[in-house]
């Protein structure tokens, strides 16, 4: 099948290459650009696994073709840490409240928190649950998730007023 | 602060060793995007296989023609069982005594069985071609019903079996028979039900799902022609198991194999077996020298991978007048689908059912199991489960509910009236278990009187009488669960999958500097074995966890075991690592006496040094021995510091635990809303209070979704139903209620540490405390039993059956 040109932006860089029209978001960042971090659980979106941020709203990047994709800005788990280099308040939380087990929607989960925050910055547990429905998780039962999630937003809000 | 005047507490938390909830050492990866899953493996020429699968359950294959497929560009070679049988893989052993075509040899046998692997540069070439396949099908009449299996005009499914009346697990008696496997006092048992004063009757089903872990299962095969080595990377709960029949079935030298378990995303007993695509990969790669990836999509995971369950239990329990229980029997139906690809220990074709008397001194019990083709996909796994003991669990919790009702006794005062009492551990149960401890009664008291169980049953009576009266549309149900587990596989006298023994390893090296690598016959697939193990040995050894390195998964450098499933890595590669540590003190003890000058009694280990008795300022920290292990042992001692050990436990062991589950029902919807669910394990000792919380909060999530709503369901000509997503129920953060989790501790007396495994304890004790609770909703309206999953259209269903919907 003809290759056509794609240009985008994925966590701060300008990348490009070749793909089918059919090609999916997903298998252009992992396959071509190696970011393994967003995963395939199910490719009909409804696991999250493979969760991006693009151009400031998350998507499931199993059911966007990268055409679609041409000229945005796509943010992926492995954008999400600070500019210093350390983690995100939400990788951070994560780890400290046992947010994660197999890892596998971690990448997604986070990456769709990551969004969440912005969009509500102060979330109730009832908000962040239902912000991260489209996120599955088969091992964590998501009590340790949203206390994370929580967490984060009390570090980030916490973090901004002291930078006011 | 300076370790040497450190207080012995301070030094205890330095180690974080067993029971500090320290956080994981796996996370820093996974929060990062920096796992390595077995898809995320590229190597240079790698190309991607996919199947053609049967859109038929159960039709005869005329024809195979390649050409079309062949054509498409990227393309390198399509394969079907007749390319497979000059090398002898058409039909590969299943791990439960039966064969399974890797492709379909003449026939199929089930919707979504592999029928041909075509192979290409990518996943997009390989996909076009296989719809480009051409299969000519005849139909054949099609079985689904497993009670329908044994009718003498049944279609013949197992032509490969025809005339054969001897099986794996003894005699056949129909072409559609797998095995009847018997256990207990079956006169005993029949004079016990005919003399019981009361006497409750079920046919309790348990349906066909799904473990579903969010990664599909898959590989990487990669033969090096050049020195004739196989590596192989892909999802393996028992890697070890994968290389040693990997060896057998393809004749390559067992050295010459290396497996590698890279990180599993979920597992549940979906990626202990061995499936076709695993085959048709390393096949591939041999004929084309090439690298071959197969992943599977999530529908054809949920088709073909591995279902779990299917149990159809006929129960009979008798009791006295005043609740003391005289018997139980139990026939279970189990529906094995096309091939028997149970993963049970080889004795145990049902798994171990036979703990179906559960926690409850039962004096005469006997079950009988009968196994069954359909066409059906193949699996029968133990979905976070140790083998078959959610089925049982649920089959008695289940059946205790029943004859409460019966008897007309609260279901909580009739399970304290039948415990197994805590002096009478080690019990040994009519059907043949020896439970190691137990104190079910302390348990079931503090899980009643957390929840105000007496308030509730007051609420609930409240809440009957105002239905009644009209002014509410909710019924409000209780569910009382108790379980007990048998995990911890096993004894090799008992358990052994194709004649390798269930063991497991643990094997140490302490470095000159004081830190250490242990690695282990186990593999992770979520549980955190590189955090949890590290704080068995720190507290075995005196090395802070954090300088203990825990690798797994590499069959070249981990020492031999029998993989993770079945809560079998506490009990077992726990106990090897245990005693493996045991053995690295041992010698540093030998070697903190020399350097102390003092005879090897003379010296004791405390915390993280050997100190002389009586003389608390003389000691060497673990950190000098392990040095001095490398320049100065004492005369004729070996150098270094290293231990292995292979640990056959003396028994399985035995975690229980007390659920309860509070529910509101809306009759006119059927939606169920769980109010609150508290959960109460006791898994012996505790080594990560973190983690343990966790495997709670998941496998009580698992249990949701199976009690709730999980079914992978078959129409008459044998489609799947809804084998995707859409349609396959895993609860959302939405659906998923608040956990209460609590616990008491009652050490395993055979395990070195006592502890005694928790992963699975959740899954096996939620399904029958949820289902419990839906059917305890309804039990004034004279309902005993309705089947799982209580989806909303189904708990409607049983209000309108019981008249009570608008």
């Amino acid at each position: 099948m003809a290759k056509m040109h794609v240009k985008l932006n994925v966590n701060g860089a300008e990348v490009e290459g070749l793909a089918e029209p059919r090609t999916l978001l997903i298998h252009f960042l992992r396959e071509q650009l190696s970011l393994t971090g967003p995963h395939i659980g199910c490719e009909t979106s409804h696991c999250g696994a493979c969760t991006v941020d693009l151009n400031g709203k998350s998507v499931k990047s199993c059911t966007v073709f990268v055409a679609q994709a041409n000229g945005a800005k796509v943010t992926t788990i492995e954008g999400i840490a600070n500019a210093d280099g350390t983690l995100h308040a939400l990788q951070e939380a994560f780890r400290e409240h046992h947010g994660l087990q197999c890892g596998f929607c971690t990448p997604g989960m986070i990456t769709r928190a990551y969004r969440l925050l912005q969009e509500n910055p102060d979330p109730s547990e009832t908000e962040i649950r239902y912000g991260i429905s489209g996120n599955l998780c088969r091992c964590t039962g998501y009590q340790n998730i949203v206390k994370a999630i929580r967490a984060a937003a009390d570090e980030l809000n916490a973090s901004r007023e002291a930078a006011q | 602060m300076n370790a040497e005047v450190a207080s012995v507490e301070e030094r205890k938390q330095n180690l974080k060793g067993m029971g500090t909830a320290r956080r994981r050492v796996e996370d820093a990866r996974f929060v990062q995007g920096k796992g390595n899953y077995v898809d995320d493996i590229k190597l240079p020429g790698m190309l991607f296989g996919d199947f053609v699968r049967s859109p038929y359950a159960h039709a005869r294959i005329k024809s195979v023609n390649k050409e079309a497929a062949l054509a498409v560009p990227g393309v390198k070679a399509v394969l079907t069982a007749d390319d497979l049988k000059p090398v002898n893989l058409a039909w590969m052993p299943t791990l439960a005594g039966d064969v399974q075509m890797v492709l379909a040899d003449g026939k199929v046998l089930f919707q979504g069985q592999e029928v041909a692997f075509v192979i290409a540069e990518d996943r997009y070439a390989a996909s076009d071609a296989a719809e480009l396949v051409e299969v000519e099908y005849e139909e054949l009449p099609v079985l689904v019903d497993p009670f329908k299996a044994m009718d003498p005009g049944a279609p013949v499914l197992r032509e490969d079996l025809e005339g054969k009346t001897e099986g794996a697990h003894g005699p056949r008696r129909h072409h559609n028979h797998i095995f009847t496997w018997e256990v207990g006092d079956k006169d005993g048992t029949e004079k016990a039900l005919a003399e019981a004063d009361v006497l409750a009757t079920e046919l309790i089903t348990y349906q066909r799902v799904h473990p579903c872990p969010l990664e599909t299962a898959g590989c990487v095969a990669s033969m090096d022609k050049v020195n004739g080595q196989l590596t192989l990377w892909g999802t393996f709960q028992a890697p070890h198991a994968v290389r040693t029949v990997a060896s057998l079935i393809s004749t390559i030298p067992e050295h010459k194999i290396r497996v590698i378990s890279p990180d599993i995303g979920g597992g549940f007993g979906n990626k202990v077996g061995v499936y076709p695509g695993y085959i048709c990969a390393v096949v591939a790669s041999i004929v084309l020298g090439v690298p071959v990836k197969w992943i599977e999509d999530r529908i054809e995971n949920l088709q073909s991978t591995a279902f779990a369950r299917d149990y159809h239990m006929t129960g009979e329990i008798s009791a006295t007048r005043d609740g003391k229980i005289t018997g139980l029997k139990c026939h279970v139906l189990a529906d094995h689908g096309g091939f028997d690809a149970c993963a049970d220990p080889t004795k145990f074709p049902a798994g171990f059912f036979n703990i179906c008397t559960g926690s409850y001194d039962i004096p005469v019990a006997h079950v009988s199991v009968d196994g069954v083709y359909t066409n059906k996909a193949p699996g029968g796994v133990a979905y976070r489960c140790s083998f078959r003991v959610t089925e049982a669990s649920y089959f008695i919790e289940r059946m205790v509910d029943v004859l409460a009702r019966k008897l007309e006794m609260d279901p909580a005062e009739l399970r304290m009236k039948n415990f197994i009492r805590k002096e009478q551990f080690p019990y040994t149960s009519a059907l043949g278990w020896e439970y190691d401890s137990g104190d079910y009664h302390t348990a079931m008291e503090k899980a009643l009187e957390t929840v105000s169980y007496k308030a509730l049953r007051e609420e609930q009576k409240a809440n009957r009488e105002a239905f009644a009266r009209g002014e509410t549309r909710s019924l409000m149900g209780v569910g009382v669960g108790f379980f007990t587990e048998i995990v911890g596989a096993g004894p090799i006298k008992n358990c052994d999958i194709l004649g390798l023994g269930m063991f497991d390893s643990c094997e140490i090296r302490v470095h000159p500097t004081g830190s250490a690598i242990a690695r282990l016959g186990t593999i992770s697939q979520g549980q955190g074995h590189a955090t949890t193990f590290a704080q068995i040995l720190a507290s075995e050894i005196g090395i802070p966890a954090d300088q203990i390195t825990v690798e797994e998964g590499d069959t070249d450098t981990a020492p031999y075991g029998l993989g993770t499933y079945g809560s079998r890595s506490t009990p077992v590669a726990g106990a090897a690592t245990a005693m493996a540590g045991r053995k690295i003190r041992a010698k540093a003890q030998m070697i903190a006496a020399y350097l102390l000058e003092v005879h090897d009694d003379d010296v004791e280990f405390e915390v993280d040094r050997f100190v002389v008795k009586g003389a608390p300022e003389r000691f060497k920290t673990m950190a000098e021995v392990a040095f001095a292990a490398y320049n100065s042992v004492p005369p004729g001692m070996e150098p270094g510091l290293e231990a292995v050990s292979y640990y056959d436990p003396p028994n399985m062991t035995y975690p229980f635990g007390a659920y309860i589950c509070v529910v509101d029902i809306d009759v006119d919807t059927g939606v169920t809303d769980i109010r609150r669910f508290y959960a109460l394990d006791d898994c012996g000792t505790r080594i990560n209070p973190m983690i343990i919380e966790g495997q709670v909060h998941g496998g009580l999530t698992e249990a949701l979704a199976i009690a709730m709503g999980q079914e992978i369901s078959y129409d008459e000509m044998g489609n799947v139903k809804g084998a995707s997503l859409m349609d396959f129920f895993l609860p959302t953060a939405v659906e998923t209620p608040v956990w209460e989790t609590d616990f008491t501790v009652t050490p395993s007396p055979h395990h070195p540490i006592g502890a005694k495994g928790v992963g699975e304890s959740p899954n096996v004790g939620g399904v029958s405390a949820f289902s419990n609770a839906v059917n305890d909703a309804f039990a004034h309206l004279g309902l005993t039993h309705t089947q799982m999953p209580h989806d909303h259209w189904r708990v409607w269903k049983t209000a309108e059956r019981l008249g009570v919907t608008a």
